[in-house]
């Protein structure tokens, strides 16, 4: 298998786009990536998530895939002008609108420490406060879903308190367990399968959230709202 | 039913993927070789996207229990059926009994066998492709083994193969036009520049002008290459983006990555080039330890090759309708 994650400097800069104009560059034929210029904040990603009602009503378009205030469009085939479709992009992009999209409140019960925290130790010394400081700041905190991506059903949080940020690992966990409830540079998340993870676990939620066989397969949406229970606190 | 007599590791049951979900971060997955795929099909009578079985470790074996139309696309070297040579790209009617077993292809990575109404696993998700990370999907989301044994639909066009079989000119030679020949050994595949090829120096050239060589750790997920690292002038870590089958990604080390079929749905690693959607079923049957140079391409290109493919689609489509419908006048 392909590890996605590894030999990741440690805090290295998350660099946006140019600044000020969006960018849009091509990955094959048929897919182009509109990048937002600015901050990582709410603000962009309402932005991205009103772009991709836009552009996801195109005709010619084959599929979109929000990304964190990025969005990722699948045209039917290769375009006859590629230049025309990144003044559409450009224009779409200018065009929109902040929207708050409409979602649901998802609290996820956690059993933080234990087993499954290996790297609550290692959080401890680089945000140089006690394991208890660090459950009660992830847990006290509101996320939103940016998007999602990476593995079936899984939620790109935003929303972590900047005191515990924690870039991701330089030599990535083998086996994470799914489940394992992690943090990974300024985002947190769960993991949704058992593989190479380079996101730092502190706990643990047992929570089925993604069902292949549902009509809708992924219990997060982007734009819902997520809460992080201490179902138990184990340090 | 068919019932699996020897298996390799990896061999899966596959259609043209599940598109659509890469917004949940569901894989499209789907056969390596899709053009293989739907000629197969095509040959079989069944609709482009039904299911078939990819076979990429050999030997491989299987038994059918009852009268019916098959056939083998993709790879090169000829199937048998209970020991009788038979020619790949071409379909043929298996008795009852019948097993047939496809060795280790001389040149090419991967083999479809395509039978006549489809394999009749679950559709998930819109597909009964296997999804291999999400454990879902074709025969219980797993590769084959030993024993399993797989149903297929009732075709609809069961009609009279001739018995000397139906062939096809296979893609490599009837598109030999637009998709070019070994060069020095090494298969050219077509790219377009991507999102972060500027940060790399001299346009790119360490990329475009050296042969990479599709290293041991490939996969369906994606072919890591190796040969002389190539390093961006600035290091970066890119915010999560969506991301398709044929991106090149270059990870901190340098020896750049082409997501295949089961790419994953995200990634955040510079992209130095896209491999152009047409060209990828060439890469799929690209064996670990072949050779490849990227060449650079453009939209333009990309689209004449689309519609040269589309073309051939068509006719092969046309052509063997029409034969079939000939025989069965005659029958």
């Amino acid at each position: 298998m392909i590890a996605t994650l590894n030999n990741h400097t440690p805090l290295r800069e998350i660099v946006s786009a140019a600044q000020g104009r969006a960018r849009v560059s091509s990955i094959g034929a048929r897919s182009f990536l509109l990048e937002a210029p600015g901050e990582f904040d709410l603000a962009a990603q309402r932005r991205i998530w009103a772009l991709s009602q836009a552009v996801g009503g195109w005709p010619d378009i084959a599929e979109i895939v929000p990304g964190m205030t990025n969005l990722l469009t699948i045209f039917q085939e290769a375009p006859q002008d590629p230049e025309a479709v990144v003044v559409r992009l450009l224009e779409a992009w200018d065009n929109a609108r902040s929207i708050d999209l409409d979602g649901k409140t998802i609290e996820i019960p956690v059993h933080y420490g234990g087993e499954h925290a290996v790297d609550l130790p290692a959080l401890c010394d680089i945000a140089r406060l006690s394991d208890r400081e660090i459950v009660r700041i992830h847990h006290e905190a509101t996320y939103r879903v940016f998007a999602l991506g990476s593995a079936p059903g899984f939620g790109y949080l935003h929303g972590l308190d900047p005191r515990i940020y924690m870039p991701r690992k330089t030599v990535p966990s083998l086996k994470m367990a799914k489940g394992c409830v992690t943090i990974g540079g300024m985002q947190t998340g769960v993991a949704m399968l058992t593989g190479p993870n380079g996101w730092n676990s502190i706990g643990f939620a047992e929570l089925q959230m993604f069902d292949p066989a549902s009509p809708k397969p992924a219990m997060m949406a982007p734009g819902d709202t997520v809460r992080f229970v201490p179902a138990r606190i184990e340090l | 039913m068919i019932e699996i007599v020897e298996t390799g590791p990896f061999n899966t049951v596959q259609d043209l993927g599940r598109p659509g979900y890469r917004d949940i971060g569901v894989s499209a997955s789907g056969a390596m070789d899709p053009l293989a795929m739907r000629i197969g099909n095509i040959l079989v009578g069944n609709d482009e996207g039904a299911a078939g079985i990819e076979v990429q470790t050999f030997p491989f074996s299987l038994r059918f229990d009852r009268r019916t139309v098959f056939a083998v696309t993709g790879a090169d070297g000829d199937p048998l059926l209970d020991a009788l040579e038979l020619l790949p790209w071409c379909a043929y009617t298996a008795e009852a009994g019948q097993v047939l077993e496809l060795k280790h292809p001389p040149t090419l990575a991967r083999a479809y066998v395509s039978i006549g109404g489809g394999l009749d696993v679950p559709s998930v998700m819109g597909s009964r492709s296997t999804s291999l990370r999400g454990s879902f999907g074709g025969n219980a989301g797993r590769p084959l083994e030993k024993g399993d044994r797989i149903a297929f639909g009732n075709s609809t066009d069961l009609a009279p193969v001739p018995a000397n079989g139906l062939a096809v000119i296979e893609p490599a030679v009837a598109l030999r036009e637009v998709f070019p020949d070994l060069v020095d050994g090494a298969l050219p595949v077509r790219a377009l520049p991507g999102g972060e090829h500027a940060l790399f120096p001299d346009d790119g050239d360490a990329f475009w002008s050296q042969t990479w060589k599709i290293s041991s750790r490939s996969d369906r997920t994606g072919y890591r290459l190796s040969g002389e690292p190539i390093k961006p002038t600035a290091s970066i870590e890119m915010r999560s983006h969506g991301i398709v089958p044929g991106v090149i990604q270059v990870p901190p080390g340098g020896e750049p990555i082409v997501q295949m079929s089961d790419a994953n749905t995200a990634g955040g690693y510079p992209k130095i080039a896209g491999v152009i959607e047409c060209d990828l079923w060439r890469l799929g049957q690209a064996r670990i330890g072949s050779r490849l140079r990227f060449v650079r391409s453009t939209h333009a290109e990309a689209r004449a090759v689309e519609q040269a493919v589309a073309r051939y689609v068509e006719d092969v489509r046309t052509t063997s309708g029409m034969v079939k419908r000939a025989l069965r006048a005659m029958a």
